[in-house]
């Protein structure tokens, strides 16, 4: 029987605030446990939550960068469960009424083997804000766990899709594209390794051509695309092999091991949950008004999908150049640094996306650590235009200016890479080189096309790869009278 | 001295008739007197209480004080008090000293008022005889056998024993009035959102609101002029105006349209209480008021709704309470697991218990719709009932409690009946609107013994200064309210 | 809707409470009483109605993104709970709040 995966992502962004969502606790990574928590993070009794405005700005951020609906009304309501990192004994999220409603997001599926890359619509069911829950720390002192509420109230927003993806490559091409989003608008540090994006990704499978859901199973918090990846694929084999053996699946939670590639069932969470929800007594409707929205508009940058119709318009790129530079808000930057400085805008995306990406890939930078900045990029690309150097030259130059040796005119002084245009120059060593090659010209005459592309090669070889290629060419076909 | 109003002590303290560490210290001897026997306060700090007194008398002498500056208050042990051993009345945090203080504390202390102790109560605010605190019942001070009523019953047993000058108290469902009514005393729950919860350990977070417990209409205007006011920390609390509550207190009342609500009228209500009650309506009739009947038809549907409502949220307010940050954890367990389950099983008494577990089923999955979500559709009917009264009358009036004092061990077997106490009172709560209790009278009962009734004045949104007034012209022309107790003289002391 | 002594038993497993057999007997006839108090909320048709959360029709107010909040890790840790299991010590080490081992 052929199978098919159905794959949905229940994402959380942890809000770039300074405070936590329901008190003035400060949220900053990494302090020794517990002096970021205040009587509200630990639950103190009699104390209140009151709402954090800019967790609400980031909300209302996504709900516009998805064009999502944003609820005028929502509402805030306890999930009830104990938990050591839980202080409360309920989280504040929200259920009935998130404050992002259904909205939608276009994801590039890469190739893979000999399938092409594609787009496609994911659908996001909801968006809503909520609290996030302190840390266990295991291993301090025997036999115990120790709790540390630095991270308890921190704002998150959970983020909710439809089971629109249908394989392991579409679950990460669409967290991928999240993680892009969420730092895109500056809500979201999208630190995977401190937990600032975390996904839980439930997956269930069911015979190719059926309808009906097959009962899924959640793999909890991957903190890499990595992971993601491998444990989708994991889980999807599991699944299938064990429904082949005429097993059936258990609704479950499972947990990633990355040692062993392999996911298995939490302990904790095998009973039953019975979360208790309803609405947060000590909190009143959040109120999102048209003002509201206009107002975050505002402040928003251009978004992805705005920014790659525009760069298709007004630089004259492919659809598919215009998206893979968009895909990052840096790329996106470098390139329009670039073409600011007084690059040209085709050119310039080849670079990025070709030899800079490469390098960047090999050295495993962001663009924003790399050597070489758009301005620089800016000046090679400016000394290809004007016929200073060449191609073949200019790939010796951008290595040297990725290595630091200097700008893009010294370099190239240095290393005598400066082409050759003077025809008086070129002509003297293509009669040379006609001379010393009598046997490819009589080939050449005979006619064997590729005679006259080995003479171009001997030219530029004897002009140690200054002459202009172009100039090499013509006067060539000249003096052969083609 | 113990017998003054607060506007009397104040002008004492101002002329120097007396200091605040005198006055402070007259109280705190009655206390030591009377506590050991009434179980009013369950926690006091002499060095600390004379201590803001000292600071009180600097503070006049500055010339700087407020109406309560140097006054002692006594303080319902559900607010946190930085330093002062906060319980709740429950063994779960019997050992919780408050890290931080409560808005209406700071405010009191802003104010300059003596903290004079933290007063006992039902645990969490659950009851409504005092009679399920971890620290022991109180005594009624008009007959030792009988309770004072609950929650706030330490605070009214102390303003009634005058065992301080006057008392905070917190309303739930009745718990500053029901106690106020039982003992004789003038309380005031205001409008949900005037007094900030923030500090104030919460029981039904939507419903809990605190007020002022003291002997008049004036001295409840006086302390809610200290603790009414917006607070930042507290999403509910409502940003209003800041006004005087004593500002009409001398208006008169003629033309003063007074609703009857016919179903606090009917079966369930003490006979004699009934009595007072007409009683009084005849006193305030002759004060220029006009009779309206009206008609709160839910008002049969208020405990229901309430004992869906308040045990839900508490059950997930007290969730907080695990044995892992601070309060009481088990001596011995096995695993985490064990650890919350004795923890809890141990730091809650049986009340409280039963309340958490109803509140857990009506939210559970498969009863919510029937239970929680209904309940609050039924919320918003009373409180229509009462939108539709108020535009035919400008306060309502009734009895405050279905009876006067009960005896001690009568009810607490009885979860249903003891439910019952509140039937005149929760509905203000579901509402939001503000409600007090008056001293209008005395019933005797089969024992010959007499024991205050209250009227309850029940007005509509923020209409707290004309209630005040409403009580204070009638005090103005009876005496109930300045009748105190004699409190036998306890064993071993002459 | 009558509960029996299971419901008991779920709900205070729910809540964490710990109730011995017989506790949960008692239990149950004090909460079957309840629950009768309660049942005539069915009687009243509700169809329509607004369910009603707060007495106030006002929206949340939203706090300004401003630390205001210090370190008061000492004095919130020297409220802990007794270690227990023969330990008075205090339920904190290291600055972490100590609780038995949590198994994921």
């Amino acid at each position: 029987m052929e199978w098919e995966v159905v794959i949905g992502l229940e994402t959380h962004a942890q809000l770039q605030t300074k405070t936590k969502i329901f008190s003035g606790a400060s949220t900053a990574f990494g302090s020794e446990p517990n002096t970021q928590a205040c009587e509200v993070s630990i639950a103190l009794p009699g104390v209140l939550p009151v709402l954090n405005k800019e967790a609400v700005n980031c909300a209302i951020k996504f709900g516009l960068a998805v064009n999502a609906e944003i609820t005028p009304r929502s509402v805030f309501a306890r999930k009830n469960y104990f938990y050591p990192d839980l202080p409360k004994g309920y989280q504040i999220s929200q259920y009935e009424l998130p404050v992002v409603g259904k909205g939608a997001v276009t994801i590039q599926v890469p190739a893979v083997g000999k399938n092409a890359a594609y787009e496609k619509v994911v659908n996001i069911t909801r968006a809503h804000l909520e609290e996030d829950a302190g840390k266990s720390v295991h291993g301090a002192v025997e036999g115990m766990s120790g709790i540390d509420l630095n991270r308890a109230g921190t704002p998150l927003l959970e983020i909710v899709t439809e089971p629109d993806m249908r394989s392991a490559a579409e679950a990460v091409a669409y967290a991928k594209k999240l993680h892009e989003l969420v730092q895109w608008i500056g809500i979201c540090d999208g630190n995977m390794q401190e937990g600032s994006f975390r996904c839980d990704v439930n997956v269930s499978v069911r015979p190719k051509g059926t309808e009906k859901l097959g009962t899924r199973r959640e793999i909890k918090n991957l903190n890499s695309f990595k992971f993601m990846q491998q444990a989708i694929e994991f889980e999807t084999r599991w699944q299938i092999e064990t429904l082949e053996d005429g097993g059936k699946i258990q609704q479950a939670t499972v947990l990633f091991n990355p040692d062993t590639g392999e996911t298995r069932a939490m302990r904790s969470k095998e009973e039953a949950n019975d979360y208790r929800y309803f609405p947060d007594p000590d909190l009143l409707p959040l109120e999102i008004t048209e003002a509201d929205k206009a107002r975050v508009r505002a402040l928003m940058p251009e978004l992805p999908e705005a920014m790659k119709a525009r760069f298709e318009s007004e630089y004259g790129l492919t659809s598919y150049d215009a998206a893979t530079l968009t895909a990052s808000r840096d790329v996106a930057n470098y390139f329009v640094d670039a073409v600011n400085a007084g690059a040209d805008a085709k050119p310039a995306a080849n670079w990025v996306m070709g030899a800079i990406s490469a390098k960047l890939n090999v050295e495993e930078k962001s663009i924003t650590e790399s050597p070489l900045n758009a301005a620089q990029l800016a000046s090679l690309l400016k000394r290809i235009a004007d016929n200073t150097i060449s191609n073949n030259a200019a790939k010796q130059v951008f290595e040297a200016m990725w290595a630091g040796e200097g700008e893009v005119d010294t370099i190239i002084e240095a290393k005598g890479l400066k082409q050759v245009s003077d025809t008086g120059a070129i002509e003297a060593i293509i009669d040379e080189v006609l001379a010393a090659n009598a046997a490819m010209v009589e080939e050449f005459k005979a006619g064997k096309e590729k005679a006259f592309n080995a003479l171009v090669g001997q030219a530029m070889k004897a002009s140690k790869g200054k002459a202009n290629p172009a100039q090499v060419n013509e006067m060539l076909k000249k003096k052969l009278g083609a | 001295m113990i017998n003054s109003s607060l506007k009397t002590l104040s002008q004492m303290l101002a002329k120097k008739e007396v200091s605040s560490v005198e006055l402070t210290q007259a109280f705190l001897n009655r206390i030591n007197t009377f506590n050991p026997e009434i179980n009013a306060y369950i926690a006091l700090d002499q060095d600390r209480t004379l201590a803001q007194a000292k600071a009180a008398d600097v503070r006049i002498t500055a010339g700087n004080a407020e109406p309560l500056t140097g006054i002692p208050i006594a303080q319902k042990d559900i607010f946190c008090a930085n330093g002062w051993k906060t319980t709740c009345g429950s063994k779960m945090l019997a050992n919780f000293v408050a890290p931080y203080d409560a808005q209406v504390i700071t405010k009191f202390d802003a104010a300059g008022a003596v903290n004079l102790g933290k007063t006992n109560m039902d645990e969490f605010a659950m009851g409504s005889s005092n009679e399920t605190s971890y620290f022991g019942g109180v005594k009624n001070p008009w007959d030792f056998t009988r309770v004072p009523g609950g929650s706030s019953g330490g605070s009214a047993a102390a303003v009634a024993a005058r065992l301080c000058a006057a008392a905070s108290g917190t309303d739930t469902g009745g718990s500053i009035r029901q106690p106020a009514s039982l003992c004789g005393l003038t309380g005031l729950k205001p409008t949900y959102g005037v007094v900030s919860r923030y500090g104030m350990i919460a029981f039904a977070s939507s419903l809990d609101q605190a007020g002022p417990m003291a002997k008049s209409a004036e001295d409840c205007a006086l302390m809610m002029n200290v603790m009414a006011g917006f607070d930042e920390r507290d999403s509910t609390s409502l940003n209003r105006e800041k006004e005087d509550y004593a500002r009409d207190l001398n208006k008169p009342l003629q033309g003063l349209r007074v609703g009857l609500p016919k179903e606090f009228f009917a079966e369930g209500l003490d006979a004699n209480v009934g009595k007072v009650i007409e009683a009084a309506i005849a006193e305030y009739k002759k004060l220029g008021a006009e009779i309206v009947e009206i008609s709160l038809p839910n008002t049969g549907l208020s405990i229901p709704v309430y004992y869906v409502l308040a045990p839900a949220e508490a059950s997930s307010n007290l969730s907080r309470y695990d044995g892992v940050r601070y309060g009481h954890r088990a001596a011995e367990y096995t695993d985490l697991m064990d650890m919350y389950c004795k923890s809890r099983a141990e730091g809650f008494g049986a009340e409280v218990k039963r309340r958490i577990l109803i509140g857990t089923y009506v939210l559970s999955a498969g009863y919510y719709d029937a239970y929680y979500l209904k309940a609050q559709q039924i919320r918003r009917l009373i409180a229509q009932d009462f939108e539709e009264a108020f535009k035919h009358c400008d306060v309502i009036m009734g009895p405050a409690a279905p009876s006067t004092a009960f005896k001690a061990g009568e009810k607490v077997d009885d979860p249903v009946a003891m439910y019952l106490q509140d039937i005149y009172t929760i509905s203000t709560n579901l509402a939001g609107l503000p409600g007090m209790s008056v001293p209008a009278g005395f019933s005797t009962g089969d024992d010959g013994k007499a024991l205050p009734v209250g009227l309850q004045i029940i007005g509509n949104y923020f209409d707290e200064a004309r209630m005040l007034n409403v009580a204070h012209q009638y005090q103005q022309v009876t005496d109930w309210h300045t009748r105190m107790p004699d409190l036998p003289t306890p064993q071993g002391t002459k | 809707m009558a509960l029996s002594i299971e419901d008991i038993k779920k709900i205070a497993h729910l809540a964490r409470i710990e109730v011995s057999e017989g506790e949960a007997a008692a239990t149950l006839t004090k909460l079957t009483g309840i629950l009768g108090l309660i049942e005539q909320m069915q009687a009243v048709n509700t169809e329509g109605i607004v369910p009603m959360s707060h007495s106030q029709d006002v929206v949340q107010r939203l706090r300004e993104d401003v630390v205001t909040k210090t370190n008061q890790r000492e004095a919130f840790q020297k409220i802990a709970p007794a270690l227990g299991n023969g330990s008075t010590e205090r339920a904190v080490d290291c600055g972490l709040y100590l609780v038995p081992k949590v198994i994921e």
